[in-house]
């Protein structure tokens, strides 16, 4: 008769709680929500560089959670990452490549590449099969020129001159597909980023707030933040409000915990 | 072969908020004018608020298609009131008429969410508040909608109000002046507008005293 035995795993996921996820979820429980950037991302190669650009607002499904944050991540000095989806994905994600080109870059000496951050994070995203819920747009200017690059949260990749990603991204598109054309300047590139960002912004609803803009050229990048504010509050009571009542203060006892504690010398000693 | 789950739903959400505000000798209603589904806005200026008689104003946020059957059945069945009784329906008439209305259908509800505010036979202002199935009640002020949720505790922080257990039953309506309202209802707007994406583009107000009805709009955040 041979008997099977419970070994410790050796290495890879442990789905231990997947069963009696599924149990409870039918059973009725509600699995925790997220924070999600609805978003509406962008990015455009240029005559001597890279355009991102991004909205400002987070939401919790109906409820704005951010109006102001930030969606153009840091990933070396001359390359950065916006990224639409779960924000704690799109966050954790970035600033573990970031850290691994860093020790990268100490390794080698060298300035990093875009298509290397580009690996890891598609490496990190195909792994997790999906379930890293995070919508990228890479842009940079390494030694060979200026890249551009989209990550699916499943790991593919492409490498585009114009790219859009998020929740708006196809009224951000629709402004790419009207107007872009090659060897744009710097001006022109960002009029047209901030335009395609406004659309998203306007017309769908998990956008808004403010634009972001990021441009970066060889050897060089400008972090543009809140570089357009197009929704301002539009009514403030001249008057102000009263918040008049405070919570009433009932009774008030103070009861020192001191005099409550009786020590009892030479008691018995505790057993070993 | 087994039965497929039917997974089309007769419902949308349409989005949108709606505040009503009774004062001594006043009323005020209020709705943004967004109509979105998911996250698209499907236009910026459409009017949730209907006059149902001339001394009672509907405001609905819900699923379009189900607020606008009701307000034909509730305009249709007006008019046969006018034709037997040769006047208008009153405020509180309206509001037992709104009720029914909506309970006719308690098991494929008009999927709508109803402040009813206007004048009662005193001209003392009146607010009337709904749920989906046809349960109201009279109330000094009221939300509903997608930032109800926003936009209640303001109201009730400002205009706290009587408890209707009192006895003898208390007054409901606001201390508020008529333009104190109507300021009061352009901030809570433009908080909820702030916070709720389904809220904004434009703010309709409609103001009821006794020299008539009075419209105002407001502009509200666009994105």
């Amino acid at each position: 008769m041979s008997k099977t035995v419970d070994l410790p795993p050796k290495g890879g996921f442990s789905f231990d709680n997947c069963r009696r996820n599924a149990m409870l979820q039918k059973n009725g429980l509600k699995g925790p929500s997220f924070l999600k950037t609805g978003t509406t991302i962008v990015g455009l190669v240029f005559q001597d560089g890279v355009i991102l650009g991004a909205d400002t607002r987070a939401t919790e499904g109906p409820i704005v959670a951010d109006k102001n944050c930030e969606k153009i991540h840091y990933m070396a000095p001359n390359i950065y990452c916006c990224g639409a989806g779960t924000a704690a994905d799109t966050e954790a994600v970035t600033d573990m490549v970031s850290s691994q080109l860093q020790l990268h870059r100490y390794h080698t000496g060298r300035e990093s590449r875009v298509v290397t951050a580009l690996t890891l994070l598609k490496r990190h995203l195909f792994n997790y099969q999906g379930h890293v819920s995070a919508a990228l747009v890479l842009g940079g200017v390494d030694i060979t020129g200026p890249h551009l690059h989209t990550i699916y949260p499943h790991g593919s990749t492409d490498t585009l001159p114009f790219a859009t990603m998020g929740s708006g991204s196809l009224a951000a598109m629709s402004v790419f597909e009207s107007k872009y054309k090659e060897s744009l300047t710097r001006d022109e590139g960002v009029k047209i980023v901030v335009e395609a960002i406004c659309a998203g912004v306007f017309n769908d609803l998990g956008s808004g707030s403010n634009v972001d803009v990021c441009v970066i050229t060889k050897g060089h990048k400008e972090y543009l933040r809140n570089h357009l504010t197009p929704n301002p509050r539009t009514y403030v009571n001249p008057k102000g409000f009263t918040f008049s009542k405070k919570t009433e203060v009932l009774l008030t006892k103070i009861t020192p915990l001191k005099e409550k504690v009786e020590v009892i010398e030479g008691g018995d000693a505790m057993e070993e | 072969m087994t039965k497929q789950h039917a997974n089309w739903s007769p419902y949308d959400n349409n989005g949108g908020s709606c505040v009503a505000i009774a004062g001594a000798d006043y009323c005020v209603i209020a709705a943004d004018t967004r109509m979105s589904t998911g996250y698209n806005i499907l236009t910026r200026e459409y009017s949730k608020i209907s006059q149902l008689a001339e001394k009672s104003v509907m405001a609905s946020s819900g699923f379009q298609a189900d607020v606008k059957a009701l307000q034909k059945v509730l305009s249709a069945r007006h008019l046969i009131y006018q034709h037997q009784h040769n006047k208008q329906m009153s405020c509180p008439a309206m509001a037992q008429l709104l009720s029914n209305t909506l309970y006719y259908k308690r098991f494929f509800p008009y999927y709508s969410f109803n402040v009813l505010g206007g004048l009662d036979s005193e001209g003392k202002g009146c607010v009337f508040t709904y749920d989906a199935v046809g349960s109201y009640e009279r109330v000094g002020y009221s939300s509903q909608g997608s930032g109800s949720t926003l936009i209640m505790p303001f109201l009730d922080n400002q205009l706290k109000s009587p408890s209707p257990l009192l006895l003898p039953a208390q007054d409901a309506v606001t201390p508020l002046s008529e333009t104190e309202a109507v300021d009061l209802v352009k901030t809570v707007f433009a908080s909820a507008t702030e916070r709720d994406i389904y809220t904004g583009d434009k703010l309709e107000i409609v103001i009821l005293n006794a020299s008539g009805i009075r419209r105002e709009y407001m502009e509200l955040r666009k994105d």
